[in-house]
């Protein structure tokens, strides 16, 4: 069993699914012969042939709105739009449309899509390819939005949201891409959605995050114990919906939280967590609830991007404010 | 030098003029000389008008929401309805009923869904065929992904799709052609361009001479026909879903018609539209033409009429009861609002539903 990084869980996820299931088809810019710019699809047009691995026209909004069509027909593509950046044209089908085609229709016609888009800051991209819009997705009802953060997550989320019934919107945190190696086997075990996963356990702050920062929050539980501070770290992983069962029993346990995303602070899907939270764990907190997240600006260029993300520093700083309230 | 390169026409087809005369000098489609069948689609196009004039006056009086009319239309929709096969998908915009009235959907099942109640879109006719579509232009590429399905199912199925004049104008519908274009797509896009979109007059869309060529533009055979003209809308019809059928791929129509009524009943048309237009569309309607047609052939008279007449008042009273008994009788539950979310209930929408029981609206809504 070879160990690969969470690009290649997302490959491995995608074949394993298409040689299940043959209503799986996956279809987007430049998936076929290129393999996908992260090489993502990489392989599959060539195990699968081009009736299943589709590159089509350079059109978004043809993408995701042929993806409604074949879905409410009975087939389940995986549409690939190549950057988060430009998934914004897909919203018309994805809302008024995938979202809501089982509510509109009483059930009668579904929409089981999925939308993988590589996804967040961090790699020196150009303009338009950084961007962290987990809580334009989220806001939606209808939809699911999940976020991996490690290779066997990767497999295991994609596979679920694959299999899901409804849709699902399903971001890549492109700059862990091939950060770490995990051994993954291809079992097709999928993992649950609309689940947290508790990646450390703590006592004392709870640090709340998912995608790309879970580098730098567990980075951040890391030197918080060497000052002997235990923080427990959540990788929410489901952004919508949430389970806050997971979040607020640790908050009862711990008292504090942080919450950290690289998107930006306002409507950010930590504000949901955060009052959430006020609304049904305001008694066991010791402390006000903070956010470190990216700031209400755009998303820099590149030279600058580093300062707009929370980095560990940040993390450590939030957590230490936090802990002042005894 | 120059040399030219690539070239287009666009054929317009007419053979039932106004008057209710076959053109003369063209070869015309079999379907004229088939009365029976041209009789039962009259009657069609006849039962859509009176159920059309009877959701106008519901909604007048407080009975329905708002409605969009079918007026002018009924040639367009009767032929595309009857043109395609059961297993065949349809994805409308929002007027096409005798599209769909042809397809198996009830006229209850029209009055459902704009009386506010989404059980209309659980309609009685192909349970593949797509519900009413608002947004505009976006069933465009809901068919083009149902006619890509059928094609990589490898069966013998063909989606079409209506978009208005309006509607032309969206990426939607050109992305739709692109698609079609590239992937050969078992698909028939018709512009039913009824010469508004809502206060905007087709001459303000752009300055193309025809919407038609839009799709020669993206490589497919495209042609305009005088959509108040059953026969020959219903032949141009026929020769695009075989086409499609038949792996040729797919085609546009565009049936030229005119808005005989309001955009919905929320509109008042007399604010930017002069009524000599719309009186001399009056003289251009597709029923009008194909009852003298009927008559002149003698297969129609004026006591058929009245019998037709009586009868569609009659089917359409039914309706409009099973409609009202729907509503009052049988009205959806707090809980149907959250059951279809999703398949699996997520425990947060479990939770806002339990509170919104606690809280149900009072008075008549």
């Amino acid at each position: 069993m070879a160990e690969i990084t969470l690009v290649e869980a997302v490959t491995m996820a995608l074949a394993h699914e298409m040689e299940q299931d043959p209503t799986v088809v996956v279809f987007g810019e430049d998936v076929g012969v290129n393999g996908g710019v992260f090489r993502a699809t990489a392989g599959l047009q060539k195990q699968f042939g081009d009736e299943r691995v589709i590159d089509t026209p350079l059109a978004e909004v043809m993408i995701a709105g042929m993806c409604v069509g074949m879905a409410a027909q009975g087939m389940k593509p995986v549409a690939e739009a190549q950057f988060e950046g430009f998934m914004y044209p897909m919203v018309d089908h994805l809302v008024n449309h995938a979202a809501r085609l089982r509510h509109r229709t009483r059930g009668r016609l579904t929409c089981p899509m999925v939308v993988r888009a590589p996804w967040g800051g961090g790699i020196h991209a150009p303009e338009h390819h950084s961007d962290s819009n987990e809580a334009t997705w989220a806001h939606f009802p209808g939809m699911r939005t999940v976020i991996p953060s490690s290779p066997s997550r990767a497999y295991g989320l994609l596979l679920a949201a694959i299999r899901d019934p409804d849709p699902v919107v399903f971001l890549e945190p492109k700059r862990i891409y091939r950060w770490q190696k995990e051994t993954v086997e291809d079992s097709g075990e999928e993992l649950p959605l609309d689940v947290c996963f508790v990646l450390r356990d703590g006592t004392d702050i709870t640090l709340v995050t998912w995608g790309a920062m879970v580098k730098e929050t567990m980075e951040a539980a890391q030197a918080l114990a060497e000052q002997g501070i235990s923080a427990e770290v959540i990788d929410v992983a489901t952004v919508a919906p949430i389970d806050m069962d997971t979040i607020i029993e640790s908050v009862e346990k711990t008292g504090r939280c942080v919450i950290v995303h690289e998107a930006p602070k306002h409507c950010g899907v930590g504000a949901e967590i955060a009052a959430s939270l006020a609304d049904n764990a305001i008694w066991h907190l010791k402390a006000p609830i903070k956010r470190v997240t990216g700031y209400d600006t755009v998303m820099p260029l590149y030279r600058n991007e580093m300062n707009y993300m929370p980095s560990c520093k940040r993390i450590v700083h939030a957590a230490e404010q936090v802990l002042r309230f005894e | 030098m120059a040399s030219t390169i690539a070239s287009f026409k666009v054929d317009y087809y007419q053979y039932l003029d106004p008057d209710g005369r076959l053109v003369e000098g063209s070869q015309i489609p079999a379907l004229a000389r088939d009365m029976k069948e041209l009789v039962s689609l009259y009657r069609l196009m006849t039962l859509t008008r009176v159920f059309d004039k009877k959701a106008v006056a519901l909604q007048r009086t407080g009975k329905l929401g708002t409605y969009a009319s079918s007026l002018g239309h009924e040639a367009a929709h009767v032929a595309i309805g009857s043109a395609m096969r059961e297993e065949d998908c349809f994805a409308p915009m929002y007027r096409e009923y005798a599209a769909q009235f042809y397809r198996g959907v009830k006229m209850s099942d029209v009055l459902l869904y704009w009386g506010g109640d989404e059980r209309g879109n659980d309609f009685s006719g192909p349970k593949h065929d797509f519900p009413w579509c608002v947004p505009i232009a976006t069933q465009c590429l809901h068919a083009a992904g149902a006619a890509m399905a059928y094609k990589l199912y490898k069966q013998p199925r063909v989606a079409v799709t209506v978009v208005g004049d309006g509607g032309s104008s969206k990426g939607d519908f050109l992305e739709a052609i692109n698609a079609a274009s590239a992937w050969k797509l078992p698909l028939v896009l018709v512009i039913v361009n009824n010469q508004w979109a809502i206060s905007v007059p087709r001459s303000k869309q752009n300055t193309a001479k025809t919407l038609a060529q839009k799709g020669i533009a993206g490589g497919l055979p495209s042609i305009q026909v005088d959509g108040n003209d059953l026969i020959a809308a219903r032949w141009a019809m026929d020769k695009a879903v075989a086409a499609a059928r038949e792996g040729r791929g797919a085609s546009v129509i565009e049936m030229m018609t005119y808005r005989l009524s309001d955009h919905t009943t929320a509109d008042d048309a007399r604010r930017y539209r002069p009524q000599g237009e719309v009186d001399s569309a009056w003289n251009k309607e597709p029923l009008l033409r194909m009852r003298k047609y009927l008559m002149d052939q003698g297969f129609w008279d004026e006591v058929k009429e009245e019998e037709l007449l009586d009868e569609c008042a009659e089917r359409v009273q039914a309706a409009v009861e099973d409609y009202q008994h729907a509503v009052s009788n049988d009205p959806q539950s707090i809980d149907s609002m959250f059951e279809y979310m999703f398949k699996n209930m997520p425990h947060h929408i479990e939770e806002q539903r339990e509170y919104a029981k606690q809280f149900p609206a009072e008075g008549d809504h």
